[in-house]
């Protein structure tokens, strides 16, 4: 009985990490571009209501999904112009659209709050479902869950594995030498600014329709998952496998605090839930001090031995983001 | 940072409020409700009385010393999105000084007085986290910022459910209230201290002329617009960073105390009221520029008091008034944007 206890805790915890799977899929591809949108809290907020909005208003979860990667697009698309086009700072706008847009998800959706509306219905794979273990945990969910499996994969093989992919890696990390043989660098960075958007957007309608159904304002408890979700990319070295690792990793924090509240009463639980936090910054920190100066000046002055095994660990543990990241991109 | 290309743009100014504002005009038509109407009161709803004039100067207090810290971490380059928690530490030490002195016997003044300077110690230890952790550890602030706002904030709650625990049962209204004199003496018959809106126009003063006319200032704006120049050339950029997050964490952290010994009198669940976020987008709406932050300041503390009315009188969402303040911005961004690349171009 434990045992089927905790099969079901780890499937609720793979259920709830697919919005953020989506949102780390989508911020991955934008930042890959050299684009960062910082806005991805308001973003999953503003799709969140739109999604349920349009869902409830027309009783299609599909439109709603769809309504929700338009606006996510949308907003993609803004950043995209602000500070491709017109040069302005990427954190800035970033920064604006996300209190704005979580903002206009509390006006336009205050209609909307309380009220019922669809959600996507629970869909287990035939056969699959009743393999033990491995079918509970795997396959027997909707398909707002399928889909991030899927798209961890697609996402995966585009980067690493397909020539547009490769063109992605080099806008990022070089886009002169992108741009010398013939990519065209802004386009790319709109695409994908709108596309990763779009993807974000998946997510406030996988909240709204499926993880957590419904839309209650202030109190849907979707504040702040946008700005951890921002975390988890970094945490992922930009790479879609470990990003979506991360967002696991998350939810499963989130789900031992829950669960371990009863045992370890000892501690209030405010600190467990809060936990995943300085977490994050622990591993941030783990994954950047290597290249601090500080480390730098004292690793120069390790004997030739030690230097070496040090040097090993910090690279293992080292994430570089793409060396375009934040930039402006202008021809000559 | 492209200041030249900015400054004398007023009518472009005026272009990107006229067209936040018509933004927000086609979002309520979008929504059945009377732009006019609802603007209109968004920003005169703050004038209709003497009680609500003095709403908007109290209101604006912690905004303009949150905005008066900002404009430090943004002259050194710095993304201070952290300044939440900062706030929130310095209201949380404030309490618990002045909790010590519950019973004590002393002079309120002192009490105050030291709850105050707790306070900002508090937001001045947080800030300084933060920029350890990108001096030494080079976690990027904006980051650490917002993990640390999150662990500020549940402190807080913990705090109210925990160790300060109202007698009998915890619940989100907060801790019990501090005795009524710990609190800053209000003016006759208005819910205002003068002490707090001299400690904001003092907050205010001493940034600008630390930027303006002081070595420490200067060395500080070097490092923002280029640290690795100012490196080079001698300056401790390390040091100018923390220097950067612990000035404005104090002044955060007295926002912080503010809230408490002028406000509410006591710990509550969301005590820094997004008073760090709202000076993050006056300090960018008034492109980083001291002089303009009081104005500001007092005009998004004016929409603030004047969406009270919202729901009251056209029964709209209070949270238009957060579209507004963030659609200025966004707009005054792009127009910005716009005339640069014109004069490229012509």
């Amino acid at each position: 009985m434990e045992f089927d206890q905790l099969i079901i805790g780890l499937a609720g915890v793979i259920a709830t990490a697919s919005p953020i799977v989506f949102a780390v899929l989508g911020e991955t591809l934008t930042e890959r571009a050299g684009v960062i949108n910082l806005s991805v809290n308001g973003m999953i907020l503003l799709t969140a209501m739109s999604g349920f909005a349009v869902a409830a208003t027309t009783g299609s979860v599909l439109l709603g999904f769809a309504a929700g990667m338009l606006i996510g697009a949308l907003v993609g698309a803004v950043v995209a112009f602000t500070s491709i086009t017109l040069r302005q700072s990427q954190v800035a706008i970033g920064f604006v659209l996300a209190l704005m847009t979580r903002d206009l998800a509390y006006y336009l959706g205050s209609p909307f709050t309380g009220q019922n509306g669809p959600r996507v219905p629970p869909a287990p794979i035939p056969l699959l479902s009743d393999i033990p273990v491995v079918g509970p945990l795997f396959f027997d969910h909707d398909l707002v869950v399928y889909l991030s499996f899927i798209l961890i994969a697609v996402t995966y093989l585009w980067l690493f594995r397909t020539a547009p992919g490769l063109v992605l890696q080099g806008v990022g990390e070089r886009p002169a030498s992108a741009y010398v043989r013939g990519v065209d660098v802004n386009r790319q960075r709109y695409f994908y600014t709108i596309l990763g958007g779009a993807l974000v957007g998946l997510a406030g309608p996988a909240y709204s329709l499926s993880i957590k159904a419904g839309w209650q304002g202030t109190i849907s408890g979707l504040d702040g998952i946008g700005w951890i979700a921002l975390a988890i990319t970094i945490f992922g070295g930009w790479n879609p496998l470990r990003a979506a690792t991360g967002a696991y990793f998350f939810a499963l924090l989130q789900w031992l605090s829950l669960v371990l509240q009863p045992v370890l009463t000892g501690i209030p639980s405010q600190v467990l839930q809060v936990a995943p936090f300085p977490l994050m910054i622990l591993t941030l920190l783990l994954v950047n001090f290597g290249s601090t100066e500080w480390v730098r000046r004292r690793l120069s002055a390790l004997p030739e031995d030690q230097r070496r095994a040090v040097n090993a660990l910090i690279r293992r543990l080292n994430v570089s983001p793409p060396s375009a990241l934040g930039t402006n991109f202008r021809k000559q | 940072m492209l200041k030249d290309a900015r400054v004398g743009g007023w009518g472009a100014r005026l272009i990107g409020i006229g067209l936040a504002l018509g933004f927000v005009a086609l979002i309520l038509l979008a929504t059945g409700a009377p732009p006019f109407q609802a603007i209109s009161l968004l920003i005169t709803g703050a004038f209709g009385s003497t009680r609500k004039i003095v709403d908007v100067i109290a209101t604006s207090v912690p905004l303009l010393l949150a905005t008066s810290g900002l404009l430090i971490t943004f002259a050194a380059g710095l993304w201070n999105i952290g300044i939440e928690g900062q706030i929130t530490l310095g209201a949380i030490f404030t309490v618990g000084a002045l909790r010590l002195f519950v019973d004590s016997g002393a002079p309120p003044g002192v009490a105050i007085l030291v709850g105050m300077i707790a306070g900002m110690i508090g937001g001045g230890l947080w800030a300084a986290l933060a920029g350890l952790l990108k001096i030494y550890g080079g976690v990027n602030e904006i980051f650490s910022g917002l993990g640390l706002n999150f662990v500020a904030t549940s402190a807080t709650i913990w705090l109210i459910f925990g160790p300060w625990r109202r007698p009998g049962v915890g619940s989100m209204s907060g801790t019990e209230p501090l005795p009524p004199e710990f609190a800053l003496p209000q003016l006759p018959d208005m819910r205002i201290s003068a002490w707090a809106v001299l400690l904001s126009l003092l907050g205010i003063a001493l940034v600008y002329i630390l930027l303006r006319g002081t070595y420490i200032g200067l060395k500080l704006k070097a490092t923002g617009r280029n640290a690795r120049a100012s490196f080079v050339l001698g300056i401790p950029t390390s040091r100018y960073t923390l220097v950067a997050f612990v000035l404005c964490g104090l002044l955060a952290g007295l926002a912080g105390a503010v809230q408490v010994t002028a406000v509410y009198n006591r710990l509550i669940p969301s005590i820094s009221s997004g008073y760090g976020f709202l000076g993050l987008l006056v300090a960018m709406l008034i492109n980083y520029q001291v002089i303009w932050a009081i104005p500001v300041a007092l005009f998004y503390a004016a929409l603030i008091v004047g969406s009270i009315q919202l729901p009251i009188q056209l029964r709209l969402d209070s949270s238009l008034a957060g579209v507004l303040q963030g659609a200025l911005v966004l707009f005054v961004l792009i127009i910005d944007g716009v005339r640069q690349r014109l004069r490229e171009r012509g």
